[in-house]
This record gives structure tokens, C-alpha cells and sequence, in this order.
């Protein structure tokens, strides 16, 4: 269960396809496929024939969702092999988006801050995004002292994997960044960082 | 009155001092005996002469030497300062507002001439005496807030006012009490308060945010805040922390009065006109602790905070470690007397 309260964290309504919108552009992550599969069951499938589906499969390749959504047919579905030719796509979506177009994004959380930085850069409001959580509750973290960022992290503490300093992860998250913040945690003391604990499986 | 600047470092040797005429004119943000997060929001108006309040954008002694430290910071860390690109008509209003300020409060250190949009900028403490065209950037060697927030105490942030809610849309933030401008830039009023403790559960954000949207323009505001920082620091940031967190392990019941300092914020907030953001000034006041207990009502008065403040306060302000030896060395100046009321010494 992911931590409730954090103010500064966006809140993942769930998606909810919406029955104005001339058109849907879903990006899916693993597990996310489940959160549209589960829309079909909710909804019907004739939003299908109006969306284009974005996805990229990464640890749930085993489960084969690609070939679920697949067998929807969709106006248009497109696999990513990783995250940078999915988000090269995307651009080019929103390049061509009409007005009524509405975006859905799920996923892992650090997948959904990352799409939903490509969407503001476009001037989406983020209020109107659907997004839904699924999957890992790994984190996503900028390291406040170096400013790398490190994806699917966790553990807190954990390493920097750019400046290699031991880093508590903060309960603040940066939409701008699309990550939350990690501050070395013996600063005072170095040397002294706890072990790492599995915070965020 | 003419100010003596002092010469003087917030880092690696650290002479920073006060004169025995600044410590009488320290904000002391404590008007009783206990601290809790309170709305503690009241008029900047003009009060006390010889206090910080006498001006409502304040230049004091460390005018010079925080000038230099803020420049300094930049030079290893730029993203200390930064706007967004709509925020350019509310940095010229920022600019405005601390030019006519500083020149009418201290025309012996600043002047200010106006000829339609060609104005004329001195500064005389730091020897800078520019023209320009407001409204053209071009015109300034760095973009408007950053050309006059190297040139004022304090750190500034410039807040959005759009949706029902502040967004933390530009700052200079170089003497911040560990906090990141830029993690932050770009969020709401909630979202940048986030990880306070204790405050959003009785109500205080609501409360403030929704006084701070009523903001009136002429009709500024101003509240204290407070920490303590190891060593008369100004620059502790999060993206030092791993330079300046070593410094909370040096301190002994022999230097603690010499070491620990008790850091102010004077915060006051100004509608602005052009752009109706906000500008949120962030001033920092330091004292040591010697300096402090030299004005026997704040010596009675410290322990006693700082012996009823509640765990989540001490553990966000990063004070757990070094209460017990501030408690100790503090003990001495409280003789049980009673204190009065306010903030002012008696």
C-alpha cells in the first residue's frame, strides 16, 4: 500500500474513460494494462475503436497483457521495447492531438510522473489527466545534492547511482521532476547510514 | 542613519558578529514561554525605532557580507535561482518594489531615479550605479529579480496566484533553512508545505492560504519563523546538507554558547501590482547564543521553549541532537522570574 497523506504527492484517482472525449490516448506501463483491461469490463469495448493504446510491457512481459490488448483491437496499439522510444512516440501524439483528446497514464509511479512531465510540456493540465496506480511501489527519487535521478528504487536508504552518497528517501515528491526527494542520511555522521530496508517493493 | 558595514564570513572561518546595537534589535520570535505552528500572521507596518521593523524591507551591518555570500552561492549553484517563463511581469514588479524601498528608507546607501521607463540605480554599498529601461530586460546585466535580489537580504520567492491556490513560481534562494527552490519551484501553497509536520492537521495551511488570497496590495503582511543552525551559516540548503551536517556534531557544553545560533525568519508577503503575485521575503536573522543571553528576558525565555516543544517540532528542525546541551548551558539564565509579555527585551 502506498503511503497516504504526502501532500505534496499527486493523487492516482484511477482511470475512468470518459464518455466526451473524441478521443483516447492511453500509456501504459506492465501492470497498467490492467487498469484499461479493466475499463472494457467496466465500460464495453466501444471507446476502443477511438483510442490509440501506448505500452510498454517492462517486468510484466511474462504476463503477456500485449497480446490481451492486442485482441481488443484497438484503433491503434503500439509496444515500446523501453521507456525512450515510448516517450519519443508520445511526443509525436501530442504533436498531432485535437482538441477532446484525453490522456490516460498507468503504472508505476515513477512511469506516470515521467509521462505526465512529457504532457505539461505540452500544456496539459494535469488536473485533467487520468492516472492510476499499478504495479511496484518502487520510487523514483532525485538526489537533492547531485540532482541525479535513480528510477525503481526500493530501499531507503539507498546509494546514489550517480554521487554514490547513501540517501534517505523524503516523502516529498516534485511533479516538475517527476520524483521524489532523497537527502544523504549521515550527513552529520558519515559512515553511520542503517542498513537499507525494503521500503517500496 | 548611515549604516557601518561590517566585514564579515558565513562560512569556513565564520567571523560573523553582531554589534551589541543589532543584538537589541533582533526579531526574538518568542512572545511567551512555549512555541506551537499558529497563524501568526499580523500587518507589516512600520514599529519599534531601532528595532527590524522600523523599515519595512530592512538593510542592516551584514548588508555587504550577505551580499557576497549570496553571490558566491551562485557561482557554485545557479539553480538556486530561477522563475518560470510567465513570471516576468511579477519579477519586474519585485524589482519595483525593493528599488523604492531600499532608496526611500536609506537614501544615504541607495537612490533611485525615475525619468518615465529610463531609470537610473544606485547602490552605493556595493558600488553599483546602473541605467536602464524598466520593462526591457535586455537592459540589466541579469534578469530583473535576480539583478535586484543580489542587491537585497533575504531570500524571495514570487508566488502565482491562479486556481484558488499560490504557486511557488520564482525565487533567489540562497540562505534558506533547508529547503529546495529547486525541488520545489512549480508547486502549490499545500504541496511545497508538505512535509511540515503537525501544521496541516490543526488547520493551519488552510487557514493561511486562504488570508494569503486575499492578499490586499499596500496592505503587506508578516509573520516569524524560526530554527536554529550550527555556526552563523546562511547557506544551509539541502543541496549542502552533506557539507554543513557535520558541523551538528561539533558542538560541546564548552562552545555552545559561541556555536549555536538561533535563526529568525522574518517573513512578509506584498501583493504585487502589475502581475498580482506575491512576493514572499524571506529575511534570516542569526544570533548566538552568547549574544542572545545577553538580553536577560530572551535567556529566561529560550529554555523554556525549547523545553516544551513537541517531539515532531524538535525531530523537524533538526534540534534532537544538540537539545540536551543547549538545555544544560541555557539553565543558568533562567532564575524562575517571571517574563513579560511580547517579543521586545524589557
Amino acid at each position: 500500500m502506498l503511503v497516504q497523506g504526502i501532500k505534496s504527492r499527486p493523487e492516482y484517482k484511477g482511470l475512468d474513460v470518459d464518455p466526451h472525449a473524441k478521443r483516447h490516448l492511453f500509456v501504459l506501463e506492465g501492470e497498467g494494462a490492467k487498469a484499461l483491461i479493466d475499463q472494457v469490463g467496466a465500460k464495453g469495448r466501444d471507446f476502443l475503436t477511438k483510442s490509440e493504446i501506448l505500452y510498454l510491457a517492462a517486468g510484466a512481459a511474462p504476463k503477456a497483457y500485449d497480446s490481451v490488448i492486442s485482441a481488443l483491437s484497438p484503433d491503434v496499439f503500439w509496444q515500446a521495447p523501453t521507456l525512450q522510444p515510448l516517450l519519443f512516440r508520445l511526443r509525436a501524439c501530442l504533436d498531432l492531438a485535437r482538441m477532446g483528446t484525453r490522456l490516460y497514464i498507468a503504472g508505476t509511479e515513477g512511469f506516470i510522473g515521467q509521462i505526465m512531465q512529457v504532457a505539461m510540456e505540452y500544456g496539459i493540465d494535469y488536473h485533467s489527466i487520468h492516472t492510476e496506480h499499478r504495479g511496484s511501489t518502487a520510487r523514483r527519487v532525485q538526489c537533492v545534492h547531485c540532482k541525479g535521478i535513480t528510477d525503481n528504487v526500493t530501499t531507503s536508504p539507498f546509494a546514489c547511482t550517480h554521487c554514490g552518497l547513501p540517501l534517505l528517501v523524503r516523502d516529498h515528491y516534485s511533479r516538475r521532476l517527476g520524483a521524489f526527494q532523497g537527502v544523504n542520511i549521515d550527513a552529520e555522521e558519515p559512515g553511520t547510514a542503517p542498513a537499507p530496508e525494503e521500503m517500496f517493493p | 542613519m548611515t549604516i557601518t558595514f561590517r566585514s564579515e564570513t558565513f562560512r569556513d572561518d565564520f567571523t560573523f558578529r553582531n554589534s551589541l546595537y543589532n543584538i537589541r534589535r533582533f526579531p526574538f520570535p518568542f512572545d511567551r514561554d512555549e512555541y506551537m505552528y499558529s497563524v501568526n500572521m499580523e500587518p507589516h507596518v512600520r514599529g519599534k525605532k531601532d528595532s527590524v521593523f522600523e523599515n519595512l524591507i530592512d538593510v542592516d551591518e551584514h548588508y555587504v557580507a550577505e551580499m557576497q555570500d549570496r553571490a558566491m552561492v551562485l557561482k557554485e549553484d545557479p539553480l538556486r535561482c530561477q522563475a518560470l517563463p510567465h513570471m516576468m511581469a511579477a519579477q519586474w514588479d519585485t524589482l519595483e518594489l525593493l528599488m523604492e524601498h531600499q532608496a526611500q528608507d536609506y537614501p544615504e546607501h541607495f537612490t533611485l531615479e525615475k525619468n518615465g521607463d529610463r531609470w537610473r540605480w544606485i547602490n552605493r554599498p556595493m558600488g553599483i550605479d546602473d541605467t536602464f529601461t524598466f520593462g526591457d530586460p535586455a537592459t540589466l546585466p541579469y534578469p530583473p529579480m535576480e539583478y535586484i535580489t543580489r542587491q537585497a537580504q533575504g531570500d524571495f520567492c514570487i508566488v502565482d496566484q491562479r486556481d484558488n491556490n499560490l504557486w511557488m513560481d520564482a525565487g533567489m534562494v540562497t540562505t534558506q533553512a533547508d529547503w529546495s527552490l529547486d525541488f520545489d519551484i512549480g508547486m502549490n501553497f499545500m504541496e511545497w508545505h508538505g512535509p511540515v509536520p503537525l501544521a496541516h492537521q490543526i488547520g493551519v495551511f488552510d487557514r493561511a492560504l486562504k488570508f494569503l488570497l486575499n492578499l490586499q496590495q499596500g496592505k503587506p503582511t508578516r509573520r516569524l519563523n524560526w530554527t536554529m543552525t550550527v555556526n552563523p551559516r546562511l547557506d544551509t540548503s539541502p543541496e549542502n546538507y552533506h557539507k554543513w551536517g557535520p558541523d551538528r556534531a561539533t558542538v560541546t557544553p564548552e562552545n555552545v554558547g559561541e556555536k549555536m545560533h538561533l535563526r529568525v525568519e522574518l517573513q512578509s508577503l506584498w501583493r504585487l501590482p502589475r502581475s498580482n503575485a506575491i512576493l514572499f521575503v524571506i529575511r534570516c536573522y542569526l544570533i548566538s547564543f552568547n549574544e542572545l543571553v545577553t538580553v536577560p528576558k530572551w535567556g529566561r525565555r529560550l529554555p523554556r521553549v525549547l523545553k516544551s516543544l513537541p517531539p515532531e517540532i524538535v525531530d523537524y528542525k533538526g534540534l534532537a541532537r544538540n537539545r540536551p546541551i543547549m538545555l544544560d548551558w541555557l539553565a543558568k539564565y533562567d532564575d524562575e522570574a517571571p517574563t513579560s509579555a511580547g517579543i521586545y527585551p524589557d
